[in-house]
């Protein structure tokens, strides 16, 4: 009977991933690192050569370990899959990541919360990306329409000398709910960071972005780009520092809030510290409704206004 | 094809387009020249219907229809488009796809002709966006293929020359002479005499007012003789009227 519901999980959960544009295939191949979770249930998890997946249930989800060994470099993206199928639930993911000198590797997460009336997901990782190391995360949201959800992503992330930490969020499916998200990182010399995050909010959404870079070391580089649309009443605090610690230094920080809605409310603090006197960090923040020129350009090719909003959205999104 | 009557606009209490009337006849280039600040840009929005460009008088017909009141999206679909002087940038829209939005159902194989016609390699931007990672030139030439995907019956080219470096302008105007080759009369929007050489009449702008209309040569000369030394660009004296 047990046997017979972890089936049933994972094909359900399965099928989810499958039509939010997960690559089912690369869930059943054993020559793909992947691991898949439900609630607090492991159902699948896959190694590869060079590349440790661990996984502990607790009462109300998961501690996992992803360890690329030193100078691993993983060919083809590790799948990651998390939770929730029925309407109410509460899922904590408790994530060690650990990419050991000169390895390599992508990582492409699903998030998937279809039917989502009363749920929680907390994320909470740290990620250590020693020496000359590569980790390029990739994370898609899909929480259903109610807008029942509450999810609350946490990280602190640490960069080795050269190394290169790439993350996209993207939450542009469905209804948001309720995002608390939190990223800082620590940059040692001449590493590079780049953080991308996109997200939708509609109906009555909130969104709470908090993302913190701190250059630490001589020649660091980041870039925090962000593009959030609203729309309906949804709301939006969008929080970006970048701390120049170090000498040659150099960080950005890119924001741009479309507001299409008349009750929607977007707010944007871009923080940029410098202290060290050869050190640059810059920001740009535009916050308002759609741009009228782009709207009519694509007017002037025959589009009708709401296809011409429509296509501007889904190009800052894509 | 298009007929402009008696157009007026204010702005701010101003008096920016003066009774100006002219007419863009079936398969003909027409060329609007003018120096700076005379109000061509102004025609350009007048008749494509750009917000906050509504006139204050007169009447712009387009196939016998006043088209006063019809949005920019229902002037397009009339057969009326505008490549602007300063094209709007978008994030995340890639150049195959802002070439097809023109709904002519092109194929990859047509985009990448649109592109070679305004002197683009495809396979170097086909996949970029149409943001601000492109130079003002290469904005401008990706706007002109844009209209050639498009095919509009009238295509409005406003300053289709400007920030467009010496090699490439043969190539623009070549592509403005095949746009009209291929069936779209053009309104064409420039204060270059060069490129008066590839239409077919010359309406001459001052203050708002087209001041005398024909061959490009002699207009040109006019415009050479005249306009360039004219302290009175926005306030031209009667007798400039007198070819």
């Amino acid at each position: 009977m047990i046997n017979y519901l972890v089936e049933k999980e994972y094909q359900g959960l399965v099928d989810a991933y499958e039509k939010v544009g997960g690559d089912r295939s690369a869930l059943l191949n054993n020559d793909i690192a992947s691991l898949i979770v439900h609630e607090n249930k492991i159902l699948s998890a896959t190694e590869i050569e060079g590349v440790k997946l661990t996984g502990e249930s607790q009462e109300h989800g998961i501690m996992a370990g992803l360890l690329i060994e030193e100078g691993c470099k993983v060919s083809r993206p590790v799948h990651l899959c998390f939770g929730i199928l029925p309407q109410e639930g509460l899922q904590e993911i408790g994530l060690r990541v650990d990419v050991r000198k000169g390895a390599e590797v992508k990582v492409i997460a699903h998030c998937i919360f279809p039917n989502a009336v009363h749920i929680t997901h907390k994320m909470d990782a740290v990620i250590n990306i020693e020496d000359n190391a590569s980790f390029s995360y990739k994370e898609t949201h899909y929480h259903g329409e109610s807008g029942g959800i509450e999810v609350i992503p946490k990280a602190r992330v640490t960069l080795g000398e050269k190394a290169l930490y790439e993350n996209t969020f993207s939450l542009i499916e469905g209804c948001v709910g309720k995002l608390d998200f939190d990223f800082e990182i620590f940059s040692a010399a001449r590493s590079v960071a780049e953080m991308i995050l996109k997200v939708c909010g509609k109906k009555d959404d909130v969104i709470k972005i908090a993302e913190r870079v701190n250059l630490n070391g001589d020649g660091a580089r980041s870039l925090i780009k962000t593009r959030v649309v609203l729309r309906d009443r949804a709301r939006a605090e969008i929080i970006g520092e970048t701390y120049g610690n170090a000498p040659y230094a150099r960080g950005h920080v890119d924001c741009i809030e479309l507001v299409n809605g008349e009750e929607a409310i977007a707010r944007a603090i871009p923080i940029v510290s410098v202290t060290n006197d050869k050190a640059k960090v810059t920001h740009e923040a535009a916050i308002g409704s759609i741009d009228r020129r782009q709207v009519e350009t694509l007017m002037a090719r025959g589009l009708d206004e709401n296809e011409a909003v429509d296509v501007i959205v889904r190009g800052i999104l894509r | 094809m298009l007929t402009v009557e008696n157009l007026q606009l204010r702005l701010n209490g101003k008096l920016v387009i003066d009774d100006l009337s002219l007419q863009v006849n079936n398969g003909e280039i027409l060329g609007v020249l003018g120096e700076n600040g005379t109000g061509k840009t102004t025609i350009a929005y007048l008749i494509m219907g750009v917000n906050g460009y509504k006139p204050t008088g007169g009447r712009v017909i387009f196939e016998g229809e006043d088209i006063a009141d019809l949005s920019v999206s229902q002037r397009a679909k009339k057969g009326i488009s505008l490549a602007w002087q300063e094209p709007a940038r978008i994030e995340g829209l890639r150049v195959r796809d802002y070439l097809k939005l023109s709904g002519n159902n092109f194929g990859v194989e047509q985009i990448k002709q649109c592109l070679l016609m305004v002197g683009m390699e495809p396979s170097q931007y086909l996949d970029r966006d149409v943001d601000n990672t492109l130079s003002g030139g290469e904005r401008k030439r990706i706007e002109l293929a844009s209209i050639l995907a498009m095919r509009p019956k009238l295509a409005i080219l406003d300053e289709p020359d400007s920030g467009i470096d010496i090699v490439s302008l043969p190539l623009i105007l070549n592509g403005i002479v095949e746009l009209n080759r291929q069936g779209s009369s053009v309104l064409l929007i420039t204060h270059n005499e060069k490129v008066m050489e590839i239409v077919h009449r010359v309406s001459l702008l001052c203050a708002g007012k087209i001041l005398i209309t024909g061959a490009p040569a002699e207009i040109s000369r006019w415009f050479k003789n005249n306009c360039r030394t004219c302290h009175h660009i926005n306030v031209p004296a009667d007798e400039d009227k007198q070819l």
